[in-house]
């Protein structure tokens, strides 16, 4: 692909009008924010049992599917799949944007995040929150320059080295975010070096699933052709990516059923959990994980744009459950302090914790939702992000291994 | 070091300095002038001092305070010691139940076999190896010398990791905004906070509020000391009876032990 | 066009100012805060625990430095300590000015100066009178198993003042 060959989207009315709708959600977040931290936080569903809420299933949804947004580049540029180069810029200005809104989230649900600078300032390196903070940072930094390296003819011949160094990064960040919960002994749910792969497995396909959705919206919106080549592909890798989430969560619970100490909290989880359980089965597993794989593999449904529309869009709904599930839910279990004995208190010791997410929680996430979308927004209207045309006959196809 | 926190330099210049130590030798004045009250004083009966540290000195980790819990001889339904601590500490809570801070709460457990129950107080551990300081990102969760695990609210951020992390949900986060607290207990909305062993009265060489009020109760099931001094009767009763950590499994080697559990 | 809607601005500007002119000029000492009187004197040369035009400049500091020295090291000297700040500073009367108010010894300053801080976000803004837990009650207490005060309530006395941050400056 020639440099000319991308382009700005267009201004005007339109843009304006979207612009603005997406940034009341902005607004509306921001107000969210401001409301918990001036009354604190009981206005919220948060409580001393449930420490973490809403806005950190939205946050580190966003920031997992931000490291799997970036695959399409990767794909391209370390693994040397010519289909995929004219995408690869909308793949980094997406990791990009996909962070900063899941970044603001969490900032905003801090006790204090006036003291923003505080955590930048001290560090206390054996925590893994701590080492998040120079990932999540740097890979905006590599990410940037990887997007720099693409877009500037000069600059070209380091695409690749940029690009290895912006997935071995996306990598090590994913792990670091899969990690928050791998390494908390405290709780039954968590506690497991599995997740630090399975959320790497769910980046791929979360921010794959975004990536389908924007580019179907941008190509639509602004009157450019998308062919079925490049489409199809996606949605096959989409597939497969679904199918590895699903092996990882059957293997997280197999080894759990397998030690009876963790019978009581997959009990919680698969079958008396209310709430937690049915968000495990019908939104994650049934409409997050089979229907959609249906969808994409069904030669009639598999070849309508709509209907990859809706699988992308049902594997986002099921990722939002599996985030709830994994973070809330594994709250929601009470800690084992005391083997084989009934716990009761008047903090809450040895029941399911109860929680209801607010409505400020759920507005401060789509707010960063929102933020996401919108600098992904005013990133294609000003740089030349995206192809022209993306039609079958100018995908390049000859550098495939058959 | 795991902590790249630092002091002012230069806070104390050397100009200062000695009116620093004029006023710390009137403050040691008064205080020697007390000790030596003490002597005289008839009626009083003064029992191996000499730990009793000055306040202008740094606590060392030659101490390590702890505490013994015989769940024996804890009564059903008294809860003194989460009174006391509420009183010393300010814990005045909004009537929200899930959202108000606890320092130290009864339980009661029932052996879900055989149907034993019995009831114990249970507080920040205190632990060797805390869970809470590991994952703090700024440092602010923090062990101090002497085994107290503390919070530095000047730079917790309130990202409530410590407390997903603690195994024994010691810790709060201050839900609302908070007046009149107690100036030996700062705290305040956004921030996270627990038993802090009553570190200003053991600075004092006291002891902790929920022990006291156990013991004045005659109930005497809290029993706090330096468990690195064979010779307290802390370590003394530790080394006579057999006693257990919660959690052991998780080899924090915790400050707070316990008997009949 | 563009320009004149500029100049008419600047003049309701300047006009807006103009009543507020004659007080810049005069450096009124009327608008100099009113900083409420300490309770005590260190002694009778000097007024505060470091002299007053230091404590002026640089109190920020010594608190800070005596901050992390509790926080850390558990030293409770009381020379620089936030406490004993708002005990002398600070009246213990029930209606006693809060934190904000330009009653407030640290507030009426603050306000002057447009200085934002947090202290009182979590620090008592008023000394607060002891209650139960700084009395040395007798039998009450075991001292860590290391020395037990029994029956003297003079002596009890002198502790609890020692204790509650009384005056030590004798």
């Amino acid at each position: 692909m020639k440099q000319d060959d991308f382009r700005e989207i267009e201004g005007g009315r339109p843009f304006y009008l979207l612009l603005g709708f997406i940034g009341l959600f902005v607004l509306a977040g921001l107000g969210a924010a401001w409301y918990m931290e001036h009354h604190g936080h009981w206005v919220t569903g948060m409580s001393n049992q449930i420490i973490w809420g809403t806005p950190h299933v939205f946050a580190v949804f966003l920031i997992v599917a931000a490291s799997g947004a970036l695959n399409v580049a990767s794909i391209s540029s370390v693994f040397g799949k010519t289909p995929y180069k004219p995408l690869a810029r909308l793949s980094g200005l997406l990791a990009i944007t996909l962070l900063v809104g899941g970044l603001a989230i969490l900032v905003l649900d801090l006790g204090r995040p006036d003291r923003l600078i505080v955590a930048m300032t001290y560090y206390n390196f054996k925590s893994i929150f701590a080492w998040n903070i120079f990932l999540y940072i740097g890979f905006m930094g590599v990410v940037a320059i990887y997007l720099w390296m693409m877009m500037e003819r000069k600059m070209n011949r380091f695409t690749k080295s940029a690009g290895f160094v912006a997935f071995i990064w996306r990598l090590i960040l994913t792990t670091g975010t899969g990690s928050i919960f791998g390494f908390l002994v405290a709780r039954q749910a968590y506690d497991s070096a599995l997740l630090a792969p399975m959320f790497i497995i769910m980046s791929f396909s979360f921010g794959l699933a975004i990536f389908i959705l924007v580019l179907m919206a941008s190509y639509k919106w602004s009157n450019r052709p998308l062919g079925d080549v490049i489409l199809f592909r996606l949605k096959n890798l989409l597939g497969v990516f679904i199918g590895a989430v699903l092996y990882f969560v059957v293997v997280y619970h197999l080894t759990n059923l397998y030690i009876t100490e963790q019978h009581g909290v997959e009990r919680f989880i698969l079958l008396e959990g209310g709430v937690y359980t049915r968000l495990f089965w019908v939104v994650q597993i049934l409409l997050g994980s089979l229907l959609p794989l249906a969808l994409l593999y069904n030669p009639s449904t598999g070849k309508s744009r709509g209907w990859i529309g809706i699988a992308s869009l049902l594997v986002i709904v099921g990722g939002l459950a599996q985030m709830y599930v994994i973070i809330i839910g594994g709250q929601a279990y009470p800690l084992e302090l005391f083997p084989g004995k009934e716990v009761t208190s008047s903090f809450f010791d040895g029941g399911i914790n109860a929680y209801a997410p607010s409505l400020p929680e759920i507005t401060l996430g789509v707010g960063g939702v929102a933020l996401a979308l919108a600098a992904t927004l005013v990133g294609v209207r000003v740089l030349r992000f995206l192809p022209v045309s993306l039609a079958d006959d100018q995908i390049d196809q000859s550098g495939e291994v058959a | 070091m795991t902590n790249s926190r630092q002091l002012q330099p230069g806070a104390l210049s050397m100009s200062n300095k000695s009116s620093f130590d004029s006023y710390r030798r009137r403050f040691l004045g008064g205080v020697a002038s007390t000790v030596a009250g003490m002597g005289v004083a008839p009626g009083v009966v003064l029992h191996s001092v000499g730990h009793a540290k000055p306040a202008g000195d740094a606590v060392t980790g030659d101490v390590r305070w702890g505490m013994l819990i015989d769940t024996n001889k804890c009564a059903a339904g008294c809860d003194d010691c989460v009174k006391a601590c509420d009183d010393e500490h300010g814990l005045t809570g909004f009537d929200r139940p899930e959202t108000d801070a606890q320092w130290i709460r009864k339980v009661t457990l029932k052996d879900k076999q055989t149907g034993h129950t019995q009831t114990l107080p249970l507080l920040c551990q205190h632990c060797e190896k805390p869970p809470c300081v590991d994952v703090c990102p700024t440092g602010a969760s923090f062990r101090r010398e002497d085994g107290i695990v503390l919070v530095d609210k000047h730079i917790c951020i309130g990202c409530r990791y410590c407390m997903m992390a603690c195994p024994y949900k010691a810790r709060s986060f201050v839900h609302e905004t908070l007046q009149d607290q107690k100036p030996f207990a700062p705290r305040g909305k956004g921030t996270v906070e627990s038993c802090t062993f009553c570190v200003h009265r053991v600075d004092n060489d006291r002891t902790p509020a929920c022990v006291e009020a156990c013991t004045a109760e005659n109930h005497n099931a809290m029993v706090f000391g330096d468990m690195n001094d064979p010779d307290s009767e802390l370590s003394r009763q530790l080394k006579k009876y057999n006693s257990r950590q919660i959690r052991a499994d998780l080899e924090l080697n915790t400050g707070v032990r316990y008997r009949g559990i | 066009m563009r320009i004149t809607v500029i100049k008419l601005w600047c003049t309701v500007l300047a006009l807006g100012l103009l009543p507020g002119m004659p007080a810049l000029l005069n450096a009124d000492d009327s608008l100099l805060p009113v900083i409420p009187e300490a309770q005590h004197r260190v002694s009778e040369a000097q007024g505060c625990v470091e002299p007053v035009e230091k404590m002026r400049k640089d109190h920020m500091e010594y608190i800070l430095h005596q901050r992390d020295e509790t926080m850390y090291e558990g030293i409770r000297t009381r020379q620089h300590s936030l406490v004993e700040c708002i005990n002398c500073h600070v009246s213990d009367a029930p209606d006693a000015a809060r934190y904000g108010s330009t009653e407030h010894f640290c507030s009426s300053c603050h306000k002057y100066a447009s200085v934002q801080i947090d202290c009182f976000q979590c620090h008592a803004d008023r000394p607060v009178k002891t209650s139960r837990h700084n009395s040395l009650a007798p039998g009450t207490m075991r001292l860590h198993g290391k020395s037990v005060v029994e029956k003297d309530d003079l002596l009890n006395d002198k502790l609890q003042a020692t204790a509650a941050g009384g005056t030590v400056h004798e």
